[in-house]
């Protein structure tokens, strides 16, 4: 526990507005983007390979989970008859507008390589789409690291190295959890083991975010969402179910079944650190002394 | 201040900036105190201990500015033999009729003056008990007039018609050492007001006395002013008026009385409530603050002038004022034959005030009722008796922006709740009447500083709103119309009344400038009149308000100039019009020295040249008298003041530190406690004000003193964000939610005494009802330590009632009447109570907790 | 659109794409003139057409809008402060009461975050949404280090303070300023502010008033200054702001380079699960 700091507020009400980013939309969104980005960089490296089984299960995931994510994105929106302003200009400082346009391309190259994949039609363009997916793909997954990151929420805005990490090893857990899940165990080695790396890279990143480590200001206060409360909660049962997934993972080249639990669990974990990581944000922005006490610390030392 | 004058107190902002020191008096830390320099709380009703023991320090100390004393003030003059003052009598004056509850003042006269004519008019004539009807009770007698709306703080009463015939004393004392002289008879009334009495009865400790005292005499001279700054809080008391006279006496003795920077201030009410007591809403008053005739007295209009005002000062002229308002009214039908129509008038028969005119409908004698731009079900004291006198109504007239409490009363007031009220067995017939509101419509508004200003009509109303002005002039049209042709003389003064006005606009409004160019009025042949000392008394001119002329000077609607400050002195005469004749300090003779010259350079205003008076604003003086003038003997008028008496509407020129004549509780304010207190009088004998108004009948039971039953003192009061009956506030969102509900502020000691929480609700017992209201626990309310013991005091705002967007109980619902006999206006500011955690109950289960705690105080069944 | 994410910069408007822009316009709100009439709020709600915020009792002193928000774009804030104190004793109360409103940043996180455009710099370099572009996408919500816009939920439109765009551009003042009867709320041109809140500093530190400081005045803070700057009587966080807001946007790149870091990971770690035999 962090010792509770002296510090002054008004009525203790929030300074920062609580973000109107909600669940199930936001946290559904980030999981089905990284989903949809793994899945479609594993696909074109299947196919690159001649693994066909394998580039049909991530090219039909990579455009499911992008066509999904996207109409939760839009479902997130306050006025989603108007999604499509959100491509009337492009805009660097806008990790948004970057991320729409990344979106809009993923959709589409997913979408096409999809569709070239189940009919046969036009291989030739199938495969270039579904080229420009794997490009597009880990940025759709990570992108979102920096979406977070850059707001005022502490718990969000402090984590901008460790997010897009997070993101990463979780986008590649959950790519190889539904690939194992989606294909026979013969097929599945490499999703296997990207479920084995990513879930690596997800603990890694989880642990350290929940510790502080790397984080500038007042680590172990502003890491404090993570370990307390609902994020809390669920960023542990998420460590728990990817452990055990990786676990499963590695039993998975001997059983199906194992593959499938260890599939499940992934994904379990991976939506656990989704919804982990907005609801530490929500406790970040609505509890005044995360805002106020670093700050006051930087003020008194400048 | 900053609570219900926020734009008026950009000033005070301003002053502050420029080094003024800001003291703010109030039982609560309020958005005033907030940004004061001191905030001194005080215990409600107390403050006259207060000011008479500034009174005491100054004359004690010899700190009084000495010779704008001896010559501007009576303090020289000699009194009677036969005053005794409360020194002598126990807090009680001479002349008072413990039968009557009410005084004759002719003790109180001036030594060796002739005895004059009965000194105050139409006013006096009901002091002698006139009233019928009145006197159920104590201090009854007085009877009295007016309304509360309008008679409340105003500088108006300095001009009201009262004060005559007391002329020039022929005994003075220019040594101030004689025993019976007005300077000494004040230094011993004000000799038991000591910083030790403030501690005890106000609660303020004598150190922070000390700072006050010091400030003020510090502040005050040759080349210093301080003012004072006061509403209701000092006005809604039993002894409202002479709480009000002490700081007169204070002000004059300091020497801050017409010169910049000084005064009294008076911050008003309502938008135009000094307009309308100028052009008075009030019953005993016409207007310019000429009285209203009696019924049986006044024969004729000479025996009316002669018992109206004196004959000496500005008010020697009241028979032009007169005339000329006669002949606006009646026109061609005023002629010197008939008096000028004088007959015409209605008379006075006894008190018609608003209160009183409630318990005559309870009483049944009060069959219609017409309520323009007043809510009385929500803001006036003793909420159950107003709605139940409206229920007892055959019909009712409401005009009104807002569908209020006094117009739906019969389906949503608490007694329909209590059950004692049902609507099917309610009587009263109720119309509802949209009214325009100011911005959809001309007219002036007249603010406290006298300032009549012009405001153009933004938009028309909606639907079938129309304004009070087009109502009232078609409701006379068709009255007209109905008795056209009777023979009847009672119809004569209808049928002969100057009732033609231009129209205009798309709802036919009659011309709001018209209204006002009466009001300036006209010579014979027609001519705008150029101000008031242009009417004559011989029918030739008309004017329907004497003080008003020259509102309208050459032609030009003056009260609509708008000058902006930057771009002309800084007295800023062309904004607006203020009266009389664009003066905007009154009596600003006295900002000049005996000899015409500035007290100082620094508080130069006008001044003698050497030919006429000049400065930065209009003189309030004779232009050409010069300094050395003396009066002849029998000067009439104006002419009977000499060149050293700054207070031209004074029968003898003087601003009165004693006050002979004009002031029914006494010739000098004593402390007297609220009418109901926790505390037993320490300074007197005499508890309570002795001719206080009070109705001890159902409905109206009072609490006793030192109540262990009731024992916290409450106070009502405004927040900025509400307008007082909630008309104007209650039922437009933007103020609603900035406060939503009502609520009650209490001292985290008497939270911690009674168990209440803060946000949680709270139940309020008087002897009249119960209410309830969100607590508020806050530090800005104190535990005073009064006489050794802990006095709690609870705040209470009065916006909330049964209807708006938001609702809530009525503090008005707690309070009783029992009025200020001089202004008839109810004690609102000071009673007694007691608080307890929870809700009030609902239904008749709330009546019966009322009836418990009356028996608890042993007080009568209603 | 504004290119510089950080620091001082001298010419907003021009950054931003205007030339021969007017003078930068902001606020100047002196809470210690304040009165706590709220005639801000109103005045506000008035002239914009903004909707009420809900009846509801808060209990925190006379303020019950609780907060900037969708629809309260000037909120007034009262903090009441007693030293400890007995019966009869003077004490020694304070009422701090403040006006607070969007600060019109010179790097607007709202602005920058905004992938609509909704959000612009005007040519008086203040910032304003143009609710018939805003898709509702909340980003600027969670951005603003202040917490001062927000999303209404009914309509689905990011709010705030326009600084009155559709009265200054006309030469008007704002519309609470125009109706703050203390002069607390202060508008024109910012540096002519700056140097008036300068002044009024100083001559309250010499009354004594030690506690008097600015916030937001300072172009090397971490907005670059805010357009609508106070003079308090507390620390910030008393009223509600934030003592020392950082843009976000400042460690944009590093953000950027972190997530493309990442995103090489990613791939990376996918093309290492191909390495194996099947
Ligand atoms: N916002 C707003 N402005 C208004 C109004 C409104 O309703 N709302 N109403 C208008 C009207 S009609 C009027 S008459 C004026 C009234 O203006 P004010 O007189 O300023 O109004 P109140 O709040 O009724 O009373 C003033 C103060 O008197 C204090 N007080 C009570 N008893 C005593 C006492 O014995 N001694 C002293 N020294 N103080 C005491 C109360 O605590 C309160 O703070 O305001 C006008 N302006
Ligand atoms: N307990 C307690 N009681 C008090 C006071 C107190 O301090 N404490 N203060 C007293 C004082 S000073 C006052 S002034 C009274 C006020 O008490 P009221 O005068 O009874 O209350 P208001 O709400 O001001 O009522 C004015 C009404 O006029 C309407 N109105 C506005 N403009 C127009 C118009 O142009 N034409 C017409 N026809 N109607 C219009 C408004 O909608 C409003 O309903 O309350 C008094 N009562
Ligand atoms: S409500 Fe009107 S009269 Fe009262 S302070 Fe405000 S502007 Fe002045
Ligand atoms: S205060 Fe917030 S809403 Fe206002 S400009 Fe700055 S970032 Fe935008
Ligand atoms: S909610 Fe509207 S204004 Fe805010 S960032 Fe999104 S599009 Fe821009
Ligand atoms: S500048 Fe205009 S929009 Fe902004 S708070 Fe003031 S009145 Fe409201
Ligand atoms: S209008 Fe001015 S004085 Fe009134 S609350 Fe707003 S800032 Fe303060
Ligand atoms: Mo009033």
């Amino acid at each position: 526990m962090v010792p509770r700091a002296e510090f002054r507020s008004y009525y203790g009400r929030p300074i920062l507005k609580k973000p109107r980013w909600k669940a199930p939309h936001m946290p559904g969104y980030l999981y089905l983007g990284g989903l949809s980005g793994a899945s479609s960089t594993m696909a074109a490296l299947a196919d690159a390979t001649g693994r066909q089984r394998l580039a049909l299960t991530g090219r039909i995931t990579a455009a499911a989970a992008g066509t999904a994510g996207a109409g939760l994105l839009v479902a997130e929106l306050g006025r989603p008859e108007r999604f499509l302003n959100m491509l009337r200009m492009f805009k660097p400082t806008s990790p948004m507008s970057v991320g729409s346009w990344i979106l809009a391309g993923q959709g589409g190259f997913t979408m096409a390589a999809a569709a070239s994949a189940v009919t046969g039609i036009a291989p030739g363009l199938g495969r270039a789409a579904g080229a420009a997916a794997a490009v597009t793909g880990p940025l759709v997954a990570t992108y979102t690291g920096v979406l977070l990151a850059d707001t005022a929420v502490p718990a969000w805005h402090e984590a901008y190295r460790h997010l897009p990490l997070l993101f990463a090893g979780s986008s590649l857990a959950s790519g190889g959890a539904v690939t194992m899940i989606a294909t026979p165990r013969g097929d599945a080695g490499p999703a296997r083991r990207m479920a084995l790396l990513g879930a690596g890279l997800e603990l890694a990143a989880a642990g350290a975010l929940e510790r502080g480590m790397g984080l500038r200001e007042r680590p172990e206060l502003v890491s404090e969402p993570y370990r307390t409360g609902r994020a809390g909660v669920l960023l542990r049962t998420g460590r728990a179910l990817t452990v055990v997934g990786a676990v499963g993972a590695v039993a998975a080249s001997r059983s199906r079944a194992a593959g499938v639990i260890a599939g499940l669990a992934l994904t379990g974990g991976a939506l656990c650190t989704r919804f982990a990581v907005l609801y530490a944000g929500h406790a970040s922005a609505e509890d005044p002394k995360y805002t106020v006490i670093p700050q006051r610390e930087r003020r008194t030392v400048s | 201040m900053a609570e219900c004058h926020p734009v008026g107190f950009q000033w005070v902002m301003e002053a502050k900036a420029r080094g003024a020191r800001i003291f703010h008096i109030d039982p609560r830390f309020t958005r005033t105190s907030a940004v004061a320099h001191r905030h001194m709380p005080i215990r409600a009703g107390s403050d006259i201990v207060l000011l008479g023991a500034l009174i005491n320090h100054v004359l004690s100390g010899g700190h009084d500015l000495r010779e704008y004393v001896l010559r501007y003030t009576n303090a020289s003059v000699i009194l009677s033999e036969d005053f005794q003052d409360t020194e002598d009598l126990g807090g009680l004056f001479s002349g008072y009729d413990a039968e009557t509850s009410s005084y004759d003042p002719e003790t109180w006269a001036y030594a060796g003056g002739e005895q004059e004519a009965p000194a105050a008019g139409a006013r006096d004539e009901q002091e002698k008990g006139d009233d019928p009807d009145g006197g159920t009770s104590q201090g009854d007698g007085p009877g009295g007039p007016s309304g509360r709306i309008t008679q409340e703080h105003g500088p108006g009463a300095t001009y009201e018609a009262t004060s005559s015939q007391t002329g020039h004393a022929d005994e003075r004392d220019e040594t101030l050492r004689h025993p019976r002289c007005v300077y000494q008879v004040l230094k011993r009334h004000f000799a038991r007001y000591t910083p030790e009495m403030v501690e005890q009865i106000c609660g303020i400790a004598p150190d922070d006395f000390a700072e006050l005292a010091d400030a003020i005499v510090a502040n005050s001279g040759r080349d210093r002013t301080t003012a004072w700054v006061y509403s209701v809080g000092w006005t809604q008391h039993t002894v409202g008026a002479q709480y009000i006279r002490t700081a007169s006496i204070l002000q004059l003795l300091l020497g801050n009385i017409g010169r910049p920077g000084g005064g009294i201030l008076a911050l008003r009410g309502h938008a135009s409530i000094q307009g309308s007591t100028d052009i008075p809403t009030l019953f005993n008053l016409l207007p310019g603050y000429l009285p209203m005739p009696y019924a049986h007295h006044h024969e004729d209009l000479d025996t009316y002038l002669e018992r109206a005002a004196g004959d000496t000062g500005f008010w020697g002229r009241k028979r032009s004022y007169m005339v000329s308002l006669l002949k606006a009214w009646w026109g061609d039908a005023a002629t010197a034959e008939n008096d000028f129509c004088f007959d015409y008038l209605p008379r006075l028969t006894g008190d018609h005030g608003t209160y009183h005119t409630v318990l005559d409908q309870i009483e049944g004698k009060v069959k219609g009722y017409f309520l323009l731009g007043e809510n009385p079900a929500v803001g006036s004291a003793a909420g159950r008796l107003q709605r139940l006198g409206l229920a007892a109504l055959d019909w009712l007239v409401v005009r009104d922006l807002q569908l209020i409490e006094s117009a739906t009363f019969w389906k949503n007031s608490p007694e329909i709740e209590t059950g004692e009220l049902t609507p099917e067995g309610i009587g009263t017939e109720v119309f509802f009447l949209p009214a325009a509101s100011h911005v959809e419509k001309d007219g002036t508004f007249t603010n406290t500083q006298r300032l009549l200003q012009w405001h153009h009509k933004a938009i028309d109303p909606p639907d079938d709103a129309r304004s009070d002005l087009w109502f009232i002039y078609r409701l006379g049209l068709r009255i007209r119309e109905r008795l056209e042709g009777s023979a009847d003389p009672v119809d004569r003064p209808v049928l002969d009344l100057t009732w033609d006005y231009p129209e205009e606009g798309p709802h036919h409004d009659p011309s709001a400038e018209a209204v006002l160019r009466e009001i300036n009025g006209y010579d014979a042949d027609g001519n705008i009149l150029s101000g008031f000392t242009a009417l004559k008394d011989d029918g030739s001119t008309s004017c329907g308000c004497w003080i008003y002329s020259g509102c309208y000077t050459d032609g030009v609607n003056q009260t609509a100039r708008r000058k902006p400050g930057s771009e002309q002195s800084w007295v800023a005469p062309e904004w607006g019009w203020a009266w009389p004749s664009n003066r905007r300090i009154l009596y600003n003779r006295a900002s000049a020295d005996p000899q015409g010259r500035p007290w100082s350079e620094r508080k130069a205003y006008v001044w003698w040249d050497g030919e006429q008076w000049t400065g930065h604003d209009v003189p309030d003086f004779e232009k050409t008298k010069p300094p050395s003038y003396e009066p002849p003997p029998d000067a009439k008028a104006e002419a009977a003041l000499a060149g050293t008496d700054p207070f031209i509407m004074q029968t003898d020129g003087k601003g009165w530190l004693f006050v002979p004549r004009g002031l029914v509780d006494g010739p000098l304010p004593a402390h007297y406690e609220p009418h109901e207190s926790p505390v037993e009088n320490l300074l007197y004998k005499q508890q309570g004000n002795p001719v206080r108004q009070t109705y001890d009948r159902p409905g109206n039971r009072y609490e006793p003193v030192d109540s262990d039953v009731y024992p916290y003192v409450f106070t009502t009061y405004r927040l900025t964000e509400h307008h007082t009956a909630g008309g104007m506030s209650r039922f437009l969102p933007y103020l609603s939610e900035l406060q939503p509900e009502m609520f009650c502020e209490v001292s985290p000691e008497l939270a911690a005494e009674r168990g209440l929480v803060h946000g949680d609700w709270a139940t309020i017992i008087s002897a009249r009802t119960a209410i309830e209201a969100r607590v508020l626990v806050t530090d800005r309310v104190r535990p005073l330590r009064i006489q050794g013991r802990v006095i709690h005091q609870i705040g209470l705002p009065y916006h909330w009632g049964s209807a708006g967007a938001v609702r809530g109980d009525s503090a008005n619902d707690l309070l009783p009447i029992v009025l200020d006999a001089n202004t008839h206006i109810q004690e609102s500011k000071a009673a007694t109570c007691d608080i307890r955690p929870g809700r009030r109950p609902q239904g008749p289960a709330l009546r019966a907790l009322v009836r418990r705690y009356r028996r608890m105080a042993g007080i009568p069944e209603d | 659109m504004s290119n510089s994410l950080y620091g001082p910069l001298p010419d907003v408007a021009e950054d931003a794409g205007y030339t021969g822009a007017p003078e930068r316009r902001g606020f100047f709100t002196d809470t210690s003139v304040c009165i706590g009439c709220k005639a801000c709020e109103v005045a506000c709600k008035e002239w914009n057409a903004v909707p009420d915020d809900g009846f509801a009792l808060t209990g925190m002193s006379y303020d019950n809008t609780g907060a900037l928000g969708a629809s309260t774009w000037r909120h007034v804030a009262f903090v009441e402060q007693t030293r400890p104190r007995q019966v009869g004793d003077g004490g020694d109360t304070r009422w701090l009461m403040a006006s607070d409103v969007c600060k019109h940043c010179t790097h607007a996180a709202c602005l920058d975050v905004c992938p609509t455009g909704a959000l612009i710099r005007t040519e008086f370099a203040t910032v304003v949404v143009q609710s018939d572009v805003c898709n509702g996408c909340a980003y600027c919500v969670s951005a603003c280090p202040y917490g001062v816009i927000d999303r209404r939920e009914d309509d689905g439109r990011a709010w705030k303070c326009t600084l009155c765009y559709d009265r200054i551009g006309d030469g008007l003042e704002p519309a609470c300023a125009k109706a703050c009867p203390t002069d607390s709320i202060q508008y024109g041109p910012l540096d002519e502010l700056r140097e008036r809140a300068r002044a009024r500093l100083d001559a309250l530190h010499e009354e004594g008033v030690t506690e008097a400081r600015l916030y937001g005045e300072d172009e090397n803070d971490g907005v670059g200054g805010a357009g609508a700057f106070f003079l308090l009587l507390d620390e910030p966080e008393v009223y509600g702001l934030p003592p020392d807001p950082v843009v976000t946007t400042r460690d944009l790149p590093a953000m950027w380079k972190w997530a493309g870091g990442a995103a090489l990971a990613l791939a990376g770690g996918v093309a290492l699960s191909f390495l194996g035999r099947r």
